[in-house]
């Protein structure tokens, strides 16, 4: 180790690594994963969802998965809780869909209206 | 590679000997046959604490703690948690129905009244990857002392935060720190103190599995503020997980720059080695310790000098304890004024001690110095279980003493632990119930310094075997007038005549139990009786006539023929030929038979 700045560069990229394990004060992303969220394709929705956050290095937000939301003719389902508790229900969703929300909602926090379940069940 | 899903396993000793390796393979057996083994990753950890309901495993980013989780729990948990998200709430640790089940632990007793520094690490990082350390400031605090501070300002705050050894005795760690820093020689060294010889003590050990680097780290920092190039830490080689992981930490800090040459681009320079030891206690003394690691038989030498005068191989050397280590990076980094506001006006922080006796929740804790004695049996320890009441505490070891009920609301730190004849010591803590006897235990504690006494000086090799005679003749009913007296003129002069502590100290279980159940002693000796019912040679068994049909079993299984009687009719013992072992009582179908 030759510098500070070397430690500390390797620490923001552990912390990256680890982040998933502290959920405080962190926006939650669930998604739906039962067999009818599975079979709607929830499983890539999930995988967009985790690699736009890498991508983007969001460190303040997590993925995590949950069963049947209730509402299986929708899926994939996928909730948005703000830090404040806020939820936002996301449906019909595909990969392409998640990285929109990831920019939109979690970057520059502009829930996407024209995919929440308002709007589908208008 | 980022995963979802993070799932921590303890591998501290306590959840490896309750199988959590097996967890591990069989979770990873179940990741791979659901396709998801790049989605999840295991990450084995450090101790968590809570041994009693281990193995432990945490499972983020839910923060979900299952405990007492068994090899067949395992599918249940890859497929509902794992595959779909769905918390297996029959194994959660706390408050099943929590709403947030990472918050389902927090109304644990158990967890809602410590603090952790000095495990601050233990259950939250894979102690096995330095990075992971780093990521929780680790060798900042190394860092900061080479690169913005002189060695005297890290002297000056360590002092400042009042920090004292958690090796036993607390000597203030900023002045043991200077005496090393102001002895001018070609070389010195720091030592630490992995011994851990207190019976039923695992604090250092948890330390060194879950958060190595720490130990690591603060001997580099200590190295830097006395002036040494090399360290040395002492294992009992009795702790092998503790002994690989420091082995893996000392490679991957040299790997990482963080040990070796010219240290964060400075002039400072550190090495680090381990030296086993064969598990002796009196290689935990310092003088002992560092004759051992010199290649010779661990036996104490004569101080002063003092080894921060003249240590090992004759220079001066700084000799602290794991958990006094683990307390430095932190303190270097959140300020000796954060330090010192935690504990009590002479005992400043926390003090980890192991829990164990008549206890529900054996484990680790990690409480603010000044906690009360209280809260910790009851609050943090879930209380004495079969309704039983409390009797004692016994800390500092072998060479503590023990803590009655009327003292429960005493404030644990160091002086007051001392003031009522007790210590501090490295952290055991044995809770005793209404059915202890203090005789008893006052002789098995002095059973364990008679065994490991190194037999250098007479006061300590006689004196403390001469005192475990008469304890024993006490508990076998063949006390005499005077020898209390006796045990305490001989414990006089073991304190002040042997050569290191473990002789000096050897006599406190004595004292302290003979200060607080003088009683006991006395029923013993005078009435040949024992109050507790534990010493066998002063019980004698009894059929209650009332409760006893006369189905002549127990006479037929007694093995000295010492049960007679009529079938049908109460049968009685016969106390000369009964030699208490116990068989009748267990065989009596009615309860008939009892010990008194
Ligand atoms: C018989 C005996 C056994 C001891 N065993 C230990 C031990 O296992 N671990 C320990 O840290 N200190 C032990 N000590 C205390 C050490 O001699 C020494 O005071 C301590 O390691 C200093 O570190 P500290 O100032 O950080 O507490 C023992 C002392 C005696 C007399």
């Amino acid at each position: 180790m030759k510098s500070v700045e070397e430690l500390k560069a390797i620490r923001e990229k552990a912390l990256k690594e680890i982040s998933i394990r502290d959920n405080e004060n962190k926006i939650r992303i669930v998604v739906g994963m039962a067999t009818c969220g599975i079979a709607a394709g929830a499983k890539s929705v999930m995988n967009a969802f985790a690699e736009e956050l890498a991508k983007r290095n969001i460190n303040n937000a997590t993925v995590s998965m949950t069963g049947c939301i209730g509402i299986c003719r929708l899926e994939p389902i996928a909730e948005v809780i703000g830090v404040d508790g806020e939820k936002t229900t996301y449906v019909k969703l595909d990969a392409e869909k998640a990285r929109r929300i990831v920019a939109e909602h979690i970057v520059n926090q502009k829930p996407v209206v024209e995919y929440t379940i308002g709007e589908a069940e208008k | 590679m980022i995963y979802r899903s993070h799932v921590l396993v303890c591998n501290g000793t306590g959840c490896v000997s309750s199988k959590s390796p097996d967890l591990m393979a069989k979770m990873e057996e179940l990741l791979v046959a659901n396709g998801i083994e790049n989605e999840v990753k295991i990450i084995k950890t450090g101790c968590f604490g809570l041994c009693e309901k281990g193995p432990i495993l945490v499972i983020y980013p839910e923060g979900a703690t299952y405990c007492n989780v068994s090899v067949d729990d395992i599918e249940e948990i890859v497929n509902e948690h794992l595959v779909k998200g769905r918390i297996v709430k029959r194994l959660l640790l706390g408050d099943k129905e929590a709403e947030d089940v990472s918050k389902s632990r927090d109304n644990v007793g158990f967890f809602a009244k410590q603090k952790r520094i000095a495990l601050r690490n233990c259950g939250v990082i894979n102690p096995e990857n330095i990075e992971e350390y780093i990521a929780h400031d680790g060798y900042l605090a190394l860092a900061k002392a080479v690169t913005e501070m002189t060695p005297a300002e890290v002297i000056a705050e360590i002092t400042k935060s009042g920090l004292r050894g958690r090796g036993g005795a607390g000597f203030p760690v900023g002045r043991k720190w200077q005496f090393a820093a102001q002895e001018v020689s070609d070389q010195k060294y720091v030592c630490c103190n992995a011994d851990e010889g207190d019976p039923g003590a695992f604090m250092d050990r948890s330390i060194l599995e879950g958060d190595p680097h720490s130990v690591i780290e603060a001997m580099a920092i200590a190295g830097y503020a006395i002036g040494a190039n090399q360290g040395y830490i002492y294992v009992r080689a009795e702790y092998p997980i503790a002994v690989e992981r420091l082995n893996i930490a000392i490679k991957q800090a040299h790997e990482y720059g963080l040990l070796g040459k010219n240290i964060f681009n400075t002039d400072f320079s550190f090495n680090l080695e381990l030296r086993l030891g064969a598990g002796a206690f009196v290689c935990g003394e310092e003088t002992a310790l560092m004759t051992s690691i010199e290649g010779n038989r661990g036996e104490p030498r004569t101080r002063p000098p003092f080894p921060a005068v003249k240590g090992l191989w004759g220079k001066p050397t700084l000799l602290n304890n794991v958990e006094t280590y683990a307390n430095i990076p932190v303190i270097l980094l959140k300020g000796a004024d954060w330090f010192s506001s935690i504990g009590t006006e002479k005992s400043k922080g926390t003090k980890v001690f192991a829990i164990g006796g008549k206890i529900h929740n054996t484990g680790l804790v990690e409480i603010p110095m000044g906690t009360t004695l209280r809260e910790v049996v009851y609050d943090i320890g879930g209380g004495i279980p079969n309704g039983k009441k409390f009797k004692a505490a016994q800390t500092g070891g072998p060479s503590g003493g023990c803590i009655p009920a009327d003292h429960l609301d005493i404030p644990i730190d160091y002086d007051n632990l001392l003031e009522i004849g007790s210590m501090m010591g490295s952290g055991g803590m044995i809770i005793m119930d209404e059915d202890t006897c203090m005789v008893d235990i006052a002789k098995f504690f002095l059973e364990f310094t008679v065994d490991e006494s190194c037999g250098k000086c007479p006061p300590c090799r006689i004196g403390t075997k001469r005192m475990l005679e008469i304890l024993d003749r006490i508990t076998q009913g063949k006390g005499e007038e005077g020898d209390i007296e006796k045990l305490e003129a001989l414990a006089e002069s073991i304190n002040k005549g042997a050569l290191c502590g473990l002789g000096q100290t050897a006599p406190n279980p004595v004292l302290s139990t003979l200060k607080f159940f003088r009683d006991e002693y006395e029923a013993h000796v005078k009435d040949k009786k024992c109050p507790a019912g534990v010493c066998t040679a002063l019980l004698n068994y009894v059929i209650i006539a009332d409760k006893c049909k006369g189905c002549s079993l127990c006479a037929r299984k007694c093995p000295v023929n010492a049960i007679s009687g009529e079938v049908k009719k109460p049968y009685v013992i016969d106390q000369d030929k009964c030699i208490k072992c116990g068989v009748c009582m267990e065989s009596c179908k009615f309860a008939a038979i009892e010990k008194k």
